[in-house]
């Protein structure tokens, strides 16, 4: 009798998990295949092109149903080594490999006097995001900025914020600033700027874990969101597309308040120098943080990263397939509408598709 | 269980004893003052500040001081000791209740948002922004931590047993040793093992498949179904044992039909909360098993995504339309919720089923 | 008891099998826990032997970088215990002796269903929910108790403190500790209930007397299931809790000591080279402490083992 009754739940059980595990609604379909590229490619890296490379992959697989991508947004670090170990097709990472790094090469994928290809494809402002009641905008210069971080401006209605301010109705607060807990590229990014913008306020060196212990800390572009959200007077950095309804601030350029926009951190990148002696596939950035023009300073530029001698040459393919539909206007334009990036810029178009025509 | 008053020198069976009401009247009492207090203290403020759950706590507390008071005068001291320890269970019971309460309601009302029929019957393929559904992780999930437990559960419950019936001495003493030491790995650091063990049984510096992401699960696992098997056949008395052998049953025999039945209410919740501790793991499966967008059925190859890194993925990394990300992920919560909330259930019913028919 | 056994009973096939594989299982285990402790052994290696510029924090050593995180580990999870172990008890025993028996067995689902929901809805709970109610508290507690140290004022400005924490990881670790107390008073010898309220005594005197010394070392068994859990808790801690390095006993402050679970999440997707070891090595400390723990309250029990049926 308890048989009967365990082998009636186990057939329920059973009809459920079939129903279950029927096909998904969205996949398979695609009676015509309108391109012959076909096969597997694996990527890992940073988490902070996770949002684009979900746009890029579903465009690219929608136009190539044959083809899948899987972007593991695992961390940078993470991505280079797999990438680096050969556990990964391409790389997605908040930073160049260093000298270093190239000088001792072993990339498992690639062909074994290869070079690799080092593409900045992702370009993200990263905004200055406070919660302060009525309060949208505020100018602030890089030490004022520095200075609320470091913990050496604690009051809102400091001479210096008040000062760049005027008109403006500051309350009487306690500033709370909240930067990343993890190891992250934006912090990386964001410290740099803060280095080389404000030197004498800011003494630290660039570093993707925050140097110092002041104010609070949250995990990830989220975390910081929510924590800047649900404080009182409370300052952060983040990826400019979450800044949601939260206020932003314009910072100081030369004569004028810079507030973020796509087309201003796209100009930044543009003012920028490559890393010198680098072959001309490698577009590993210097970025410089204290331009004289329009430009803002705070932005985080990720690289993707791929062999430029594969050793499988059908992987070769869809690598270039993929970075080129990566680069391309539609490319762009789908993460800028997707994930909130700025697209590059005509000029660094043209550098970059000469880069990816390399790749063999 | 009535239990007579015989304190004092007055011989009634009814005397010195609180009337029945007097509980719920006193508690009544106590929150309509606590209420009174917490609104006065917050008369300043604005009247739709009013605390709710303050007046509640502190109502509780007044509740526990009166009616210990009370019970001491009237019914004497072990009495009172009585009455203290009941309403202070009766307190534990309600405080653990608030949170779980809060917990489910805005799972709940977060995750009803997008819990329709695409989101059981679609995957994350192709899907950008809004749309899409998490098929892709239950079936993980679901082959996963079913695989998990098929390692664990044996394993587990065959050292448990040996353990309690079979093991002396030296061995038994390591086995002990070790299981409380397996309670300390942390989740990362078992899915990072999982992974070198398979990169380099493999010889596959990218391995990620399913069955990694079950082996880290299972050292997890283990050590709860282990310690709980324990606890729970120790107390299966000693006089169970020894009329069994007593009648010529054969020592296997007496564990199978007479020890483990006797425990396996207490066996069947073990495995339950050992499965709970493992189905909600994230980091791990991010390491070992990936992370895709597509269906995968096979265990054995292939990334396979998991709903506890769906959940964190939506959260995380997010793209512009954040809400749409946001309510994917509580949606998932929910399920992985309804999920556990089934096997639950079906641990019950196989206690009900298999445990003897006696006792209370 | 087959050490006092002087007549032999037949060895049967059956009686072999099982408990060769039960035997098997066992040393599966071990097998599996060597395993693991040799990965961890060979990755901690350069860690431990790293020069001052390799690690993250400043620090010097790789002891100097570990001990901040150590404490921070066992604090949390202290708070944690503390503040689970006499509700999760109380609830065990509501269940068990005090609610109704056919309420009872609904509460019990209940509870239980709290050890289904995961760690990352706990930590998308402690943000959006728990944070943000309890920064008013803090602030309170920080203006008006802020003499006594723990409480040593700023507070924080978004309640993502070591104390919000140690209450989320109280309701994690509530359900697992309740769900085996539970079974455990459960079966308590009902002769020895009976035995205690014939006496006369009241309820908790019964209960103090017949079940609390039957189901000690169960209790203590489940508090460190409990307790492993909230050590080795990851997501959770690394959602809500805003760290630094620093060793500090503040419950309420911007500051707190990060936990070695924690930081690994925290850190490892962006770690290379030497860094990744640390975080590997910090791992092994963690299972080290919770070694100690467990063997600490190994001894506890063995003390008491005489109300264990099995022996």
């Amino acid at each position: 009798m308890n048989i009967k009754r365990s082998g009636g739940i186990a057939a329920i059980a059973l009809v459920g998990a079939i129903a279950l595990a029927s096909c998904a609604a969205n996949e398979g379909g695609g009676t015509e295949a309108p391109s012959d590229l076909s096969g597997t490619l694996v990527g890992a890296g940073s988490s902070a092109v996770g949002a684009a490379q979900e746009t890029w992959i579903a465009e690219f697989q929608t136009a190539n149903p044959e083809v899948t991508i899987t972007y593991d947004p695992a961390g940078s670090g993470a991505g280079r080594e797999t990438f680096l170990a050969g556990g990964s097709d391409f790389a997605g990472t908040d930073r160049a490999f260093k000298d270093e790094e190239l000088a001792a090469g072993g990339f498992a994928s690639c062909a074994a006097d290869s070079g690799i290809v080092q593409l900045p494809l992702y370009i993200s402002p990263i905004a200055v995001i406070f919660n302060v009641e009525g309060v949208d905008t505020l100018n602030l210069d890089a030490d004022t900025i520095a200075g609320i971080f470091a913990g050496t401006i604690t009051n809102w209605t400091d001479e210096a914020i008040t000062s760049q301010n005027e008109g403006v109705e500051l309350p009487d607060l306690a500033i709370t600033p909240v930067h990343r807990s993890d190891d992250s590229g934006t912090t990386e990014n964001f410290t740099d700027y803060l280095a080389q913008a404000a030197p004498e306020v800011w003494t630290y060196e660039a570093d993707g874990v925050w140097p110092i212990s002041s104010g609070e800390a949250a995990q990830g572009t989220s975390g910081v969101v929510d924590a800047v959200t649900n404080g009182t007077g409370t300052i952060g950095y983040a990826d400019a597309s979450r800044a949601g309804g939260l206020g932003t601030v314009a910072v100081l350029i030369g004569e004028d308040y810079v507030p973020y926009s796509a087309e201003a951190a796209a100009a930044v990148v543009d003012a920028s120098p490559f890393v010198e002696g680098r072959p001309e596939f490698d577009l590993s950035l210097e970025l410089d943080r204290t331009p004289d023009s329009e430009a803002y300073p705070i932005v985080l530029v990720a690289y993707l990263v791929g062999c430029e001698t594969y050793l499988d040459a059908a992987q070769a393919e869809l690598v270039k397939a993929y970075f080129t539909y990566m680069a391309s206007p539609e490319g762009q334009a789908a993460a800028s509408e997707g994930a909130g990036s700025a697209p590059i810029s005509d000029a660094l178009f043209e550098r970059v598709t000469a880069a990816i025509e390399v790749i063999g | 269980m009535t239990t007579s008053a015989t304190t004092g020198i007055a011989n009634s069976l009814t005397t010195g004893r609180l009337p029945k009401w007097a509980p719920w009247g006193l508690l009544a009492g106590s929150w309509a003052v606590a209420a009174v207090i917490v609104a006065l203290t917050q008369a300043a403020g604005e009247p739709a500040d009013f605390n709710i759950v303050a007046a509640i706590f502190f109502g509780t507390i007044l509740f526990d001081i009166a009616i210990v008071v009370l019970s001491a005068l009237i019914e004497g001291s072990r009495q009172a000791r009585d009455r203290l320890v009941t309403s202070l269970v009766v307190t534990a019971f309600v405080v653990a209740l608030l949170p779980l309460v809060s917990l489910l309601f805005t799972v709940v009302v977060n995750g009803l948002a997008r819990f329709d029929l695409e989101f059981f019957s679609s995957s994350m393929r192709n899907v950008v922004g809004e749309g899409g559904g998490g098929l892709h992780a239950i079936m993980g999930t679901l082959l996963i931590t079913g695989m998990a437990a098929i390692i664990s559960i044996p394993v587990g419950l065959l050292t448990a047993i040996y353990l309690v019936e079979y093991g002396r001495g030296r061995l038994a003493a390591a086995i002990t040793f070790f299981v409380d030491v397996m309670t300390g790995i942390p989740s990362i650091v078992a899915g990072l093992f999982a992974f070198a063990l398979f990169a380099l049984l493999f010889d596959d510096p990218g391995i990620r498949f399913g069955f990694g992401g079950s082996v880290a699960l299972s050292l997890l696992m283990i050590p709860v179904v282990v310690r709980s098997s324990e606890e729970m056949l120790k107390i299966v008395p000693n006089e169970l044992r020894e009329a069994s052998y007593a009648l010529g049953v054969p020592k296997w025999l007496t564990i199978v039909k007479v020890v483990i039945p006797t425990a396996i209410a207490g066996i069947a919740t073990g495995v339950t909360l050992s499965i709970s501790r493992v189905i909600g793991e994230t980091a791990p499966l991010l390491i070992v098993a990936g992370f895709t967008t597509s269906m995968n059925y096979d265990l054995f190859a292939g990334r396979m995504m998991t709903l506890p890194v769906f959940v964190y993925n939506q959260y995380a990394n997010p793209g512009t339309d954040v809400q749409v990300y946001l309510d994917r992920a509580w949606t998932g919560a929910l399920t992985l919720i309804l999920i556990v909330m089934a096997l639950n259930l079906i641990a019950r019913l196989v206690a009900k089923i298999f445990s003897p028919k006696l006792g209370r | 008891m087959t050490t006092v056994r002087t007549i032999k009973a037949k060895q049967r096939p059956g009686d072999r099998v099982f408990s060769a594989s039960t035997t098997i299982a066992g040393c599966i285990i071990l097998a599996a826990l060597a395993a693991v402790a040799v990965f961890l052994l060979a990755e901690s290696v350069p860690a431990v032997v790293s020069g001052p510029d390799e690690l993250r924090d400043g620090a010097d050593t790789f002891w100097a970088y570990v001990a901040p995180l150590a404490f921070g580990t066992l604090w949390a999870a202290l708070i944690a215990l503390v503040i689970a172990f006499p509700i999760s008890i109380g609830i065990a025993l509501f269940i068990s002796h005090y609610a109704p028996r056919r309420i009872a067995q609904g509460l019990g689902y209940i509870v239980d269903l709290l050890a289904a929901v995961p760690s990352v809805v706990f930590g998308l709970w402690g943000i959006k929910v728990l944070a943000p109610l309890v920064t008013p508290f803090y602030q309170e507690l920080t203006t008006n108790l802020g003499w006594i140290p723990l409480f040593s004022p700023p507070a924080s400005g978004t309640g993502r403190t070591v104390l919000t924490v140690g209450i989320v990881l109280a309701v994690m670790i509530i359900p697992i500790i309740t769900a085996i107390s539970r079974e455990i008073f459960l079966q308590t010898p009902v002769l020895h209930e009976e035995a205690a309220l014939a006496l006369g005594a009241t309820r908790w005197e019964m209960i103090s007397m017949a079940v609390i010394p039957f189901a000690r070392p169960g209790i203590i068994s489940a508090a460190m299931l409990g307790l492993g859990r909230a050590l080795g808790e990851t997501m959770v801690v690394a959602m809500v809790l805003s760290p630094a390095v620093v060793i500090s006993f503040v419950l309420t402050g911007s500051s707190n000591p990060a936990t070695i679970a924690g930081n690994i999440a925290l850190n490892f997707p962006d770690a290379y080279g030497v860094q990744v070891n640390a975080l590997i090595a910090s791992g092994l400390v963690l299972f080290v402490i919770t070694l100690v723990i467990n063997s600490v309250a190994r001894i506890v029990v063995n003390r008491r083992k005489a109300f264990s049926g099995a022996n």
